[in-house]
């Protein structure tokens, strides 16, 4: 889907949301009338120290403000800026105050759901869909974590190999449905249906449920990731009984 | 052994070089003597269950090292990354100890100190290196949103790139040595993506004036710079464990004027060199031949990095 008729199906109403250099803010309003804040990413722009600085300023002005409304982050984007500048001025740093936001966000109440419509790829999906509570995704959507040509030049195997390897190992492949196996992504939307609807269904179920980060759990469940649940869970017993 | 010889080996303990001692003896020697149960232990055997896949050699304890310790005679937790595995590089079992040690540090109020060593996301695992580092991000924020300090030490062989990079941004504070590269994107991706001429990844002098410690100190990337001994990096840790300045909306909101004031001051700069030049340092080129000594002085001298925006 595009972001327009993404737009249109969340808000059949209008909304303001509007873009600016490859960036999305605005607001709609969900099916009862109360708002519904919208931040992103589109047109798969990079995320660089200046995009994220825009973002994280977004989110804390919608913290500052009045309402507890949840908080949408739409995301089709490149991975972080590779450049000399980005790197030189700190970009992790930029990244990381860019998910400390949004992380903060959700525990002062505003639920935050993540809508993977595109592209996106490493530093820029952890710092954006990554650091939302809910993370859900739209058919042909294409997340990746490194680009094969980067990862041939890293692990030195040629990317005829890893293309190969690519087709049968879900555990370091690109591709939704990899990484919905590894937990992820909460669940895929249905474009034929209105997002309006199937948004605020998962935002019904998520005021039921405390943030407790199961990602993991639900990647054990998928079978994309058997260990990683149990590990985390076993050093905080022994953590526990150290004391 | 008489008390002076053991007085001898712990001295040389801590002498040591942080870059060079591979991550047990970092934690070893940076804890109190005797002082370290880990959790997890190589005996357990909890491998990669990945990487045979790719016919590359499994670590016993998959290149991280997290347990329970005691900073002059405080109980912490603690993780390290051995850089010289897989270069400290985040996988499934690597990474999972991590995120239990975090959630632990939250439930039990125990400050933590990580070790940093890695070049980011393991390929040969990306997607559960990927959630990992997601997951890690997110109990260590949780933990210091209830108060609990988390420390960043940087100066290892691996550097600390990628999702690395964004964990040590999220932590309370960090101490780095001149060896230890802060970054997202290393050397050798951006080189690839955008060609020599936006990094040339064999100009050692330009990886470390544009990641490395002496300009991440200056910038207010790290709040403490160290001399490359597990000695120095101690005493990092001890100071930056007795100030534990609670993640807050108005930590937030002062961190977020930290950034965008250094993209105003320097956002038109095309080198490091420029940055220094316009933080006052005139010869700014003279700075990464100074010593430990100079350079700290230096550093004290052009800015205060206790910011409490992080």
């Amino acid at each position: 889907m595009t972001l327009a008729e993404i737009l249109a199906s969340l808000f059949p109403r209008g909304s303001s949301v509007v873009v600016e250099d490859g960036l999305i803010h605005g607001q709609g309003r969900r099916v009862d009338g109360s708002p519904l804040h919208v931040i992103g990413v589109c047109e798969r722009s990079a995320v660089g120290i200046d995009e994220a600085a825009k973002l994280a300023r977004h989110v804390l002005e919608i913290i500052a403000g009045e309402d507890s409304a949840p908080i949408l982050v739409l995301i089709d984007s490149d991975s972080q800026r590779m450049s000399k500048r980005d790197e030189m001025l700190g970009l992790n740093e930029f990244l990381a105050h860019l998910a400390k936001c949004l992380i903060l966000a959700d525990v002062l109440g505003h639920a935050t759901i993540g809508l993977l419509y595109g592209h996106t790829a490493a530093g820029a999906f952890i710092a954006t869909a990554l650091a939302t509570r809910t993370l859900l995704a739209l058919p042909g959507a294409e997340p990746v974590v490194m680009d094969l040509p980067s990862m041939a030049r890293v692990t030195k195997l040629p990317i005829e190999t890893l293309q190969a390897m690519a087709k049968t190992t879900p555990v370091f492949a690109p591709g939704l449905a990899n990484l919905a196996q590894t937990g992820a992504v909460a669940a895929t939307l249905d474009p034929q249906r209105s997002l309006a609807a199937q948004v605020e269904e998962i935002l019904v179920a998520n005021a039921r449920e405390a943030g407790k980060d199961e990602r993991d759990v639900l990647g054990k469940r998928r079978n994309g990731r058997t260990k990683a649940a149990d590990i985390a869970l076993r050093v905080q017993e022994l953590a526990r009984a150290s004391t | 052994m008489s008390a002076a010889s053991a007085a001898t080996r712990i001295d040389d303990a801590l002498a040591q070089s942080w870059y060079e001692a591979s991550a047990r003896q970092r934690v070893d020697a940076l804890l109190d003597r005797g002082s370290f149960v880990e959790f997890i232990g190589p005996e357990r055997r909890e491998t990669s269950p990945h990487l045979p896949l790719f016919d590359l050699p499994e670590q016993f304890d998959d290149g991280m090292i997290v347990g329970r310790g005691r900073l002059d005679g405080a109980s912490i937790l603690i993780a390290a990354q051995e850089g010289r595995f897989m270069g400290g590089a985040f996988g499934e079992v690597h990474g999972a100890k991590l995120t239990g040690l975090l959630r632990a540090a939250r439930e039990l109020r125990t400050p933590v100190v990580i070790a940093f060593d890695t070049g980011g996301v393991r390929l040969q695992e990306a997607n559960a290196g990927e959630m990992a580092i997601a997951e890690i991000m997110r109990a260590l924020l949780e933990a210091r949103l209830a108060a609990v300090n988390v420390i960043g030490l940087v100066g290892g062989r691996a550097g600390c790139y990628g999702g690395g990079g964004l964990i040590a941004a999220c932590c309370s504070a960090l101490a780095v040595s001149e060896q230890g590269r802060i970054s997202v994107s290393g050397p050798e991706v951006i080189e690839t993506n955008r060609g020599v001429e936006e990094f040339d990844s064999k100009d050692r002098a330009l990886v470390w004036r544009t990641m490395g410690g002496k300009h991440r100190r200056l910038i207010g990337g790290a709040e403490i710079f160290v001399d490359d001994t597990v000695a120095s990096f101690r005493a990092a840790a001890i100071a930056l464990l007795a100030r534990a300045p609670a993640l807050t909306r108005a930590m937030l909101v002062a961190e977020q004027a930290r950034l965008e004031t250094r993209l105003d001051a320097f956002g038109d700069c095309a080198d490091a060199l420029d940055i220094w030049r316009r933080l006052g340092i005139a010869d700014a080129a003279s700075v990464p031949a100074m010593s430990y000594g100079e350079f700290d002085a230096l550093g004290a001298r052009i800015t205060e990095v206790i910011h409490d925006a992080r």
